[in-house]
C-alpha cells in the first residue's frame, strides 16, 4: 500500500514538471511579444526593451523555466503577473473559492439528482420512467453548456427576475464596496451558474449509474442475498448500490479534478471571477506568469484528487487494497 | 391418470413429503414470444433423503428450483403448487417467501467466485444470514458463524472470518457457501450445479461434505446437476429432465439398473467411462429443442432414434414402469423394448 | 531423436515473473507454471494431459504451440527444434500445428462470418482464388457435420457445440499434422460433448492427425487417450499407456484423482472406498520442496518425500511415475496408502529403466 502511494507521488512529480515544461514552451511558440502588449500601445522600442528586461523576458526560454520553477519549490511565489503587477498568488487565491463554489456545489446537486434518476431507472427499464430519463440524458448531453447558461440567464435571471443572472458574492468577506454579501446572496447568485454547470453531468451519470446498477443487479451475489432471504431494501443498499456506485467514485474524483481547474464556460456567461475567466483573460493577454499560475494550481488540483480518489478507492474496494 | 396423480401414487409408499412440487409450470416472456421453460413437473423430496435433478442446459432444472424459492422475475407466468410442509410457497407473501428462504429451505448456486459479495468481509456475509432470521445479537451471531465455519472444515476459522472472498480458494469458497446454507438449520438444501466448477478432487471433498452434514442434521438435499456421476454417488432418488419436463423419476439404483426412457439411454450411454474400453460413445443426435416452439408430441420425438407416429401427436404421461410403481417414465415405447434396450446400455456401460 | 516421434519435449519450463518495486521493476519470485516436464507424442496418437487447476497443463500447450516462450528446456517439433525461433521463422512451421479452444463462445470472433474465421488460415498459409477457398472452406464445413450452406453466417448463431465444429474445421483448414486440444469438451453437455469427442476419433482417422488432449475430466481422457500424462503443480506426476494408467496407477495423487471420479453407477460407487484429499491445490508461486504433492500425499513420508525432487520410476512398457513410494497395487483405500511400504520392497516393484 505505502509503495502505491510513494509510486504516485514520484509519478506526480514527473508529471508536474512535464506538464508546466510543455505550457512554458507553448508559450514562447506562440509568436506574440508580451513585453509589447505589457508595454502599451504608445510604446518606443526603446520601451519595449525597457520592459523586456523588467518582465525578465531577455533571459533564455531554460533560465526562465529553471527561474520559475525555482521560485515556485522554494519560495512557493508564482510570481507577478506581465499585465497590473499584482502577485500571482493572491489573484489565484481569489479565484480558486470561486470555482470551487462553483464546482463543488455543481457535483453535489448533480450527484443528487442523478443517483435516484439512475437507480430508479435500472429498476424499472423500459418504463416510462427510464423512457424519460434516457431522452433527458440524450438532451442534456447535446445541449451546448452556453446555450444552457444563456437561455437560463435570459428567462429566469432577466425575464422573470427570479433570480440574479449574474455576478459572484463573497459567501464570508464580502470587500468594502461590493453590493452583495453573505451566505444568502451567495447562494441566490450561485443557483442558475449551478445548475448550468450540473445539467451535462447529471445527464452523463444518470446513464453511467444506470448501467452500473442494471449489471449488479445481474450479479450472483445479489441472487445469493435475495436466496438469504434478505428483504428488497437490504439487498439494494448493502449489496446492488455498495458494489454499482465504486465505479462512480473514481469517475466523480476525476470530474471534479478536471472542473476545478476552471468551469470556464459557466463563469464566463456567469461573471463569476473564478480560475476559468483567470485563465482566460491571462491567455489574451500573453501574461504567462498568471497562465502557468493557473496551470500550476490545476495540475496539482488533478493530481492530488486523483491520489486521493486512488487511496479511497483502495478503501472501498478490498480487492485493491491487498495487492 | 395426469402426471401428478401418478407421482402421487407413487410417493403415497414413501410417507410424508417435506416438499411437494405439484404440475410447477413457469412460463416467460421474452421479446420473440412465450418460452416455456418449466412446463408441469412435480416432484417429492422427501426428509433427511437427496433428491437429484439431472438434465443438460435448457432442460429447466434450475428455473424450477428458482421458481420455488420465489427467486424469478415478476413478469415469469407461475401455476402449480410448491408445498413445503402442506404450505404453498408459490401463493406465499413476499414477507413470508424471506422468511423461508435461508432458515428453512437454503440455496447454494454453481460459481462460488461470484457468488459472495466482494466488498463484504466473509464474517459479516455469515452474520447477515443469522440476523436476517433470529433475534439475537451480534456476537451470538459471529460465535455461530464461527461454529459453522468449523463445522464444514475451514482452516483457521476465526481468522478468517475477517477475511474477504478473493482471499479464499474456489473449494473454499463453496465450503463458505455450504456453511451461510446451513447456518440456520434449513430442512431443505437446494444445490444448483454446486461441483461444476471446482475440481475433481475438491468435487470429492465437497460431497463427501455435504453428505456427512446431512448426517449429522438430517438435512434434505436437492441436487440439481447435469453429471450422472454426481447423482449416482450422492441422490436417493433421481429426477429426468427434458425440455422443461420430467421424462424419467425413480429411485437411484432402479433407475440406474432399469433405465426406461430413450434420453437416460442418450445419456448413459453418451458418457466415457473409467472402466471400459469403448469404441465409439453413444451420441444423441441434434440439439434440445428451443422451448419457444417446442416439438409437438413428446419433446424428446426430434432426437430419439426410437420415435414413432405416436410420439409426434401425442405427449406422453408419467407412466409407472418395469414393474414397479415407484419408477416413473415418460415413453410411448412398450416394456419389451424398454426392457431391452436397458440392458443394452448397460451391457455397454460394464463391457 | 526418434523419427516416430512427431513432439518432443526436454525439460520444459515456463516462470511468469513476480516483480516489485517503486520506479524499477525487481523480479522477487517467479510463478513455475512449468518445471521441468519430459514426453514424447508419436505420430498418430492421442497423447492426454490430465490434471486439475493450476498443474500447468494450458501453459504446456501454449509453450509447445510456441504463444508463450519457454523459459527453459527444448521443443522439437517433427524433427526441428523450435524452441528459440523467431516469429518470422515459426511461422511456416504454424501451419502444422493448429489448437482447439476451450470457450466456443470466446474463441470465434463475433464480427466475422464463418467462411472468413474457417478460411483464415488459407489466406496466411496458402495464397489461393477467392473461389478455391470459398470451395475448400465448405468442404471442412462439412466434413466436421456442419451445412455448407451456412458458410456466411455469424457465430452467434449456432450452438455451443456447433461453434466447436467450427473450431475444429478452422484448425483442418491447412492439413496440419499436429492438433493440440485444451479442453474442447468442457463447455459442452454431455450429448454433444459425445458427438464432439466421436467426431475428433472419426477425424483422425481420416486424416493422419497426431493429439494432444488436455482435460480435466478423466473419463473423456481415457475415452480417446492411446497414452496419458498426469500434471500436478508444474511437474509430471505419472505417464502411462491408457489401459495401464486406469488399471494400475503407481503415483498416489493419480490414485487419488481416479478414486474422486464419480461414477454413474450408484451400486458401483457405494463399494468404492474414496480417497477424499485434504487441503487445496497449493499456489504455484511457493511450490512445496522436494516433491511438490507431499503435503496431500496420503504416502508422506517425512525427511524424503519434503527433501528431494523424486525420482522417475519405470515399469515396463514406458509407464512412469516420479515418487520415492508408488502404489504396489489398485486399488487401494486411503488407509492402505498410507501403510507404504519400505524404500526397498517399492523399489523391487519398479523394473529397472
Amino acid at each position: 500500500m505505502y509503495r502505491y502511494i510513494v509510486r504516485r507521488l514520484l509519478w506526480a512529480i514527473v508529471m508536474f514538471i512535464a506538464v508546466t515544461m510543455i505550457t512554458y514552451v507553448i508559450f514562447y511558440v506562440i509568436p506574440a511579444d508580451p513585453a509589447v502588449l505589457a508595454a502599451g500601445r504608445s510604446a518606443r522600442p526603446a520601451d519595449v526593451i525597457r520592459v523586456r528586461h523588467y518582465l525578465g523576458l531577455d533571459h533564455s526560454v531554460p533560465y526562465q523555466y529553471g527561474l520559475f520553477l525555482k521560485r515556485l519549490v522554494i519560495d512557493r511565489n508564482l510570481g507577478r503577473s506581465f499585465v497590473n503587477r499584482r502577485p500571482v498568488n493572491s489573484m489565484i487565491g481569489e479565484a480558486a473559492p470561486v470555482t470551487a463554489s462553483l464546482v463543488i456545489g455543481g457535483a453535489i446537486l448533480w450527484m443528487i439528482l442523478a443517483t435516484p434518476i439512475g437507480v430508479l431507472s435500472a429498476l424499472r427499464p423500459r418504463s416510462l420512467l427510464d423512457r424519460m430519463a434516457m431522452v433527458f440524458v440524450l438532451i442534456g448531453i447535446s445541449m451546448p453548456v452556453v446555450w444552457i447558461g444563456l437561455v437560463l440567464q435570459y428567462s429566469i435571471g432577466f425575464k422573470w427576475g427570479v433570480l440574479p443572472n449574474a455576478g459572484y458574492c463573497d459567501v464570508i468577506n464580502p470587500p468594502p464596496g461590493a453590493d452583495c454579501g453573505g451566505p444568502v446572496d451567495w447562494f441566490q447568485h450561485m443557483i442558475l451558474p449551478w445548475t448550468t454547470f450540473a445539467i451535462l453531468f447529471t445527464a452523463i451519470y444518470v446513464r453511467m449509474i444506470r448501467s452500473n446498477v442494471m449489471d449488479t443487479l445481474g450479479e450472483d451475489y445479489v441472487r445469493t442475498a435475495r436466496a438469504k432471504g434478505a428483504p428488497e431494501p437490504r439487498v439494494m443498499t448493502k449489496h446492488v448500490l455498495r458494489n454499482a456506485m465504486l465505479p462512480v467514485v473514481t469517475m466523480l474524483g476525476m470530474d471534479i479534478a478536471i472542473a476545478l481547474g476552471g468551469a470556464v464556460f459557466t463563469e464566463y456567461i456567469f461573471g463569476l471571477p473564478g480560475l476559468g475567466r483567470l485563465a482566460v483573460q491571462s491567455l489574451f493577454n500573453f501574461d504567462l506568469p498568471t497562465i502557468m499560475g493557473v496551470v500550476v494550481f490545476s495540475t496539482m488540483c488533478i493530481i492530488i484528487f486523483n491520489l486521493f480518489v486512488d487511496i479511497l478507492y483502495a478503501f472501498i474496494d478490498p480487492r485493491i487494497r491487498l495487492e | 391418470m395426469t402426471n401428478l396423480a401418478m407421482v402421487d401414487a407413487a410417493r403415497a409408499s414413501s410417507g410424508e413429503a417435506l416438499l411437494d412440487v405439484r404440475d410447477l409450470r413457469t412460463y416467460f416472456h421474452t421479446d420473440d414470444g412465450v418460452v416455456g421453460a418449466v412446463d408441469g413437473v412435480s416432484f417429492t423430496v422427501q426428509p433427511g433423503k437427496t433428491l437429484g435433478i439431472v438434465g443438460e442446459s435448457g432442460c429447466g432444472k434450475s428455473v424450477t428450483n428458482l421458481t420455488i424459492m420465489g427467486l424469478y422475475p415478476k413478469t415469469a407466468l407461475v401455476s402449480g403448487q410448491a408445498l413445503f410442509r402442506g404450505e404453498d410457497l408459490l401463493k406465499a407473501t413476499p414477507k413470508r417467501l424471506r422468511e423461508v428462504r435461508g432458515a428453512e429451505i437454503a440455496m447454494i448456486f454453481q460459481d462460488p467466485m461470484t457468488s459472495l459479495n466482494p466488498v463484504h468481509r466473509i464474517g459479516d456475509q455469515l452474520v447477515e444470514a443469522v440476523v436476517l432470521h433470529k433475534d439475537v445479537t451480534h456476537s451470538q451471531a459471529r460465535g455461530r458463524a464461527l461454529e459453522a465455519m468449523n463445522e464444514v472444515g475451514i482452516p483457521q476459522a476465526a481468522r478468517r472470518l475477517d477475511d474477504y472472498p478473493h482471499q479464499f480458494s474456489g473449494g473454499m469458497r463453496q465450503r463458505v457457501m455450504i456453511a451461510m446454507a446451513l447456518i440456520n438449520n434449513p430442512s431443505v438444501l437446494i444445490a444448483d450445479e454446486p461441483t461444476t466448477a471446482l475440481d475433481v478432487t475438491t468435487q470429492a471433498q465437497i460431497l463427501a461434505l455435504m453428505a456427512n452434514l446431512q448426517q449429522e442434521y438430517g438435512t434434505a438435499i436437492v441436487m440439481i446437476t447435469h453429471d450422472l456421476g454426481v447423482v449416482a454417488e450422492i441422490a436417493d432418488d433421481i429426477v429426468v429432465m427434458y425440455a422443461g419436463r420430467v421424462v424419467e423419476y425413480g429411485g437411484v439404483d432402479e433407475l440406474f439398473e432399469r433405465p426406461q426412457h430413450p434420453y437416460t439411454w442418450g445419456l448413459l450411454g453418451s458418457l466415457p467411462r473409467l472402466g471400459t474400453e469403448v469404441e465409439r460413445l453413444e451420441q444423441i443426435p441434434g440439439q434440445p429443442p428451443s422451448l419457444l416452439l417446442p416439438p409437438w408430441g413428446c419433446r424428446f420425438n426430434t432426437r430419439c432414434p426410437y420415435a414413432f407416429g405416436r410420439c409426434r401427436q401425442q405427449d406422453p404421461r408419467l407412466m409407472p414402469s418395469g414393474g414397479s410403481n415407484e419408477h416413473l417414465q415418460a415413453c410411448f415405447l412398450d416394456e419389451d423394448t424398454k426392457a431391452a434396450e436397458a440392458a443394452k446400455t448397460l451391457a455397454a456401460a460394464v463391457a | 531423436m526418434n523419427d516416430d516421434h512427431i513432439l518432443q519435449v526436454d525439460g520444459l519450463q515456463k516462470y511468469f515473473p513476480v516483480t516489485r518495486g517503486i520506479i524499477l521493476q525487481k523480479q522477487i519470485a517467479s510463478v513455475k507454471a512449468v518445471d521441468g516436464i519430459t514426453f514424447n507424442v508419436r505420430r498418430g496418437e492421442t497423447l492426454g494431459v490430465v490434471g486439475e487447476s493450476g498443474c500447468g497443463k494450458s501453459t504446456m500447450a501454449r509453450c509447445i504451440m510456441r504463444l508463450l516462450d519457454p523459459t527453459g528446456g527444448t521443443i522439437v517439433f517433427d524433427g526441428r527444434d523450435i524452441t528459440r525461433l523467431s516469429r518470422s521463422e515459426m511461422r511456416p512451421v504454424r501451419r502444422d500445428m493448429m489448437m482447439i479452444f476451450q470457450d466456443p463462445y470466446a474463441s470465434l470472433n463475433p464480427r466475422k462470418r464463418v467462411g472468413f474465421i474457417v478460411g483464415e488460415p488459407l489466406l496466411i498459409h496458402e495464397k489461393q482464388s477467392e473461389d478455391a477457398m470459398k470451395r475448400r472452406v465448405q468442404e471442412l464445413l462439412e466434413v466436421v457435420g456442419l451445412n455448407p450452406e451456412h458458410y456466411n453466417r455469424f457465430p452467434h448463431e449456432f450452438s455451443g457445440g456447433q461453434r466447436q465444429r467450427i473450431g475444429i474445421a478452422r484448425a483442418l483448414a491447412v492439413s496440419p499434422k499436429l492438433i493440440v486440444c485444451d479442453e474442447p469438451v468442457s463447455a459442452l453437455d454431455v450429448s454433444v460433448q459425445a458427438q464432439i469427442l466421436n467426431l475428433l476419433k472419426d477425424l483422425q482417422h481420416d486424416f493422419d492427425l497426431t493429439y494432444v488432449f488436455i482435460a480435466h475430466d478423466l473419463n473423456v481422457v481415457r475415452y480417446i487417450s492411446d497414452r496419458v500424462m498426469v500434471m500436478y503443480l508444474g511437474k509430471m506426476a505419472e505417464f502411462a499407456n491408457g489401459p495401464d494408467l486406469y488399471a494400475a496407477p503407481r503415483h498416489p495423487y493419480t490414485g487419488a484423482l481416479l478414486s474422486a471420479v464419480p461414477i454413474p453407477d450408484p451400486k458401483l460407487g457405494r463399494a468404492r472406498q474414496q480417497i477424499v484429499l485434504e487441503g487445496d491445490v497449493p499456489n504455484p508461486i511457493n511450490p512445496p520442496s522436494g516433491c511438490v504433492f507431499h503435503p496431500r500425499c496420503p504416502r508422506f513420508h517425512e525427511g524424503v518425500c519434503d527433501v528431494e525432487d523424486p525420482p522417475v520410476a519405470s515399469f515396463g512398457h514406458g509407464h512412469e511415475a516420479k515418487c520415492f513410494y508408488p502404489l504396489e497395487r489398485w486399488p487401494l483405500t486411503a488407509e492402505e496408502m498410507r501403510r507404504r511400504p519400505s524404500s526397498q520392497v517399492a523399489a523391487e516393484a519398479a523394473v529397472p529403466s
